[in-house]
């Protein structure tokens, strides 16, 4: 099936007082027509200003999508570069064909407006529907993402809402006027646990019932198993491995996907230190050379910290960019001798002992760190 | 609501007496006598006192205290000593006045305060930011009597020696004849007059009303739920005046009720200037010559107009924002 958006060799980039925060730096994907595509990544990786730019919310300035980047869109009526179409333009996509529902419930929300307003809004601008009509399908909306006593709740103001509830509103103002694609941010992230469940079923059975794609992102890997047909796993504004969620899980080929599921704790082991990839996502501003990620990487040599490497294609809809990829006899000589990502290998490259990425001395570190491996 | 307005109004009762209080105690305290004008070699040391008997202020201070809140509280402010006639027949008039006066100046002071903040916060850090900040600074620095003078130096003075087409009359609150005018005519002469007053008046106050609107607007645009509003395809229109502006104002509104006595107080000054004959004038006219009931009088009006200025933001508040009205 043709994807329904195509995103393509997107930059984003920040002129900040630092110099120029390269955000998002080369990113392509492919988002086929009722398919849920997770995108995880530790925070700084680039993920929401992805989406965000995909919606064109990027505040300009300090921000820029770069000339080349394409963001193709599908509708009805052919395909349109998002990168490229007017302000004028995207805002009849906005809200209408791509429609996004943010991390905070608690302040996404306006909070001097009745939340029926806010839904009722939407749909009197694209699809100019009357007062009434737009009320009656604002109740309808509230009905559809389980908010009890709908013709109630219309008429209330957020504060007047849990957190949760507020959640299932800001889903139902997104899918209001049925767009093709929406884009949760984070949705569940602020949200206690039993209610993260509740959301991210009611998600599930609206893209059963509404047959929309979904574009998840989150740093919750639990919830990416749970709810996403395939993965983007994003690092430093690009994307480090791409693939179904099952292969992705259960054989990650990317170091990077290696650690953050290596870092997920787990019931019932009783290791007294986490498995950590050690030290932080390094600033935008000053992105390491070779691969971005060589400096926390167990597996790193001299090539990964100079050359940077593609993202290889390894099978049918998988993607890795690793020198790995070609070498693959280095992985399995780490992973004997130390086991790769192990709480141990974190011991030895916490935050002391890890240079602010970007560093003059980072070359050198690699060596030195070579040499302990 | 109407349970807690009469609550507060009722609340507000001693609080005015407890004002009024201190300021008869005051005024009695000050140097002074309201017969001082009189004296004068021709004028029998006797019949000074036959005067000062007359007006009751040969008794004590005590007395005079009691008979003041006696007479005040059934609703009789006396006569001014100064006019010689009951202060209920002077005070409406000239309260009046001050009203046209103060009701143009907020006018002035929120509106053109308000779209010039909002703009600068939408345009933050350009050009035209950066100059209105200065300007802004600038009104707000100048002193109310300096800038009444320039208006009348410039569009009064200058303008009618240049014969520019439009020229404000420079005191007074009507032209020659205005008897004779057709109704329309009136209200244009009264606007003309009021014009550079009102301007004089609000625009130090207008310009921090800007400031104020540049800070809550730039930390209501940075919100979430703007970014919501966006992501709906509303237009920067829509996102501004109708998502932002209703969060914004806000904070602006305690401005309100705090704004009415500086405007009252900055009338005394421009009411003088311009030959206003408003309340601003009244008053120092009053304290000038120890004119006791006067003083009181209008020492009343303003501490009613103060209150009633705090009670109209506490209502306003409730209008604008949901979350106060549960409470």
């Amino acid at each position: 099936m043709e994807p329904i958006l195509k995103v393509s060799d997107l930059r984003t980039y920040f002129r900040a007082d630092a110099g120029l925060a390269r955000a998002v730096d080369g990113v392509s994907f492919e988002v086929h027509p009722g398919e849920t595509l997770g995108i995880v990544g530790e925070s700084g990786s680039g993920k929401s200003v992805t989406s965000l730019s995909v919606m064109r919310l990027i505040p300009e300035p300090p921000g820029e999508i770069q000339p080349g980047s394409k963001i193709l869109f599908r509708d009805n009526e052919g395909e349109k570069d998002l990168a490229r179409v007017t302000e004028e333009e995207m805002r009849h996509i906005r809200g209408n064909d791509i429609a996004m529902i943010f991390q905070e419930p608690m302040t996404s929300l306006n909070p001097v407006f009745k939340v029926g307003d806010q839904i009722v809004e939407s749909l009197r601008l694209h699809q100019g529907l009357s007062k009434k009509d737009a009320r009656e399908k604002a109740i309808d909306m509230l009905r559809l993402v389980g908010i009890p006593i709908p013709e109630q709740r219309v008429d209330e103001y957020p504060h007047q809402l849990s957190g949760g509830m507020r959640q299932r509103v800001m889903i139902a103002i997104a899918l209001a006027c049925d767009p093709k694609v929406l884009i949760a941010d984070e949705p569940t992230t602020a949200l206690d646990v039993t209610i993260q469940a509740q959301i991210l079923e009611l998600l599930n059975r609206l893209q059963e019932e509404l047959g929309m794609a979904i574009i998840l992102i989150t740093h919750d890997l639990g919830v990416v198993a749970e709810t996403c047909d395939r993965v983007i796993v994003m690092y430093a504004g690009q994307v480090f491995e791409e693939g179904s969620v099952e292969d992705v899980f259960r054989d990650p080929q990317n170091p990077y996907t290696e650690g953050l599921l290596r870092s997920i704790p787990r019931l019932g082991s009783h290791s007294e230190r986490l498995a950590v990839i050690p030290g932080v996502v390094p600033s935008a501003t000053e992105w390491p050379t070779g691969c971005r990620f060589h400096a926390r990487c167990p597996y790193g040599w001299e090539k990964t910290a100079q050359e940077e490497p593609p993202l290889f294609e390894i099978g049918p809809g998988r993607k890795s960019k690793c020198w790995l990829v070609e070498h693959p006899e280095r992985r399995e000589e780490i992973r004997r001798e130390t086991g790769g990502f192990t709480p141990e290998g974190a011991l030895t490259g916490t935050g002391a002992s890890t240079p602010a990425a970007g560093a003059p001395d980072e070359g050198v570190d690699v060596q030195a760190r070579d040499r302990e491996v | 609501m109407i349970s807690y307005l009469i609550r507060r109004l009722l609340g507000a009762i001693p609080l005015l007496l407890g004002i009024l209080t201190l300021i008869f105690f005051i005024i009695n305290i000050a140097p002074g006598d309201p017969t001082a004008r009189y004296f004068n070699p021709n004028v029998a040391p006797e019949v000074i006192e036959q005067m000062r008997r007359n007006l009751g202020l040969d008794q004590p201070l005590h007395i005079q205290y009691f008979r003041w809140v006696t007479s005040f509280a059934r609703g009789d402010f006396g006569n001014s000593f100064g006019q010689m006639r009951p202060i209920s027949e002077i005070l409406p008039t000239v309260l009046w006045n001050t009203i046209q006066l103060m009701l143009i100046s907020i006018i002035i002071i929120f509106v053109v305060g308000m779209l010039i903040g909002m703009y600068q916060a939408v345009r933050q850090y350009s050009a035209s930011d950066n100059f209105l900040t200065v300007a802004a600074l600038f009104f707000y620095s100048m002193p109310s009597f300096w800038f009444a003078l320039m208006l009348i130096l410039i569009f009064s003075l200058k303008a009618s020696q240049w014969d520019w087409p439009i020229q404000f009359p420079a005191s007074q609150m009507t032209s020659v004849g205005y008897e004779f005018m057709a109704p329309g005519e009136k209200i244009w002469d009264r606007l003309m007059h009021l014009a550079m007053p009102a301007i004089a008046l609000g625009i130090g106050s207008a310009a921090g009303i800007a400031r104020y609107m540049r800070g809550s607007m730039l930390e209501v645009i940075h919100q979430d739920y703007i970014r919501t509003a966006r992501a709906k395809g509303l237009s920067e229109r829509v996102v501004v005046f109708k998502h932002a502006l209703r969060n914004a104002l806000i904070p602006i509104i305690t401005l309100l009720g705090l704004y009415l006595p500086v405007l009252l107080s900055g009338s005394v000054v421009v009411e003088t200037i311009f030959a206003w004959p408003g309340m601003g004038r009244l008053i120092v006219d009053a304290i000038f010559q120890r004119d006791y009931p006067l003083v009181m009088a209008t020492s009343f009006v303003a501490a009613t107009l103060v209150v009633v200025g705090n009670l109209l933001a506490d209502v306003l508040y409730a209008v604008v924002d949901p979350r106060i009205r549960t409470e």
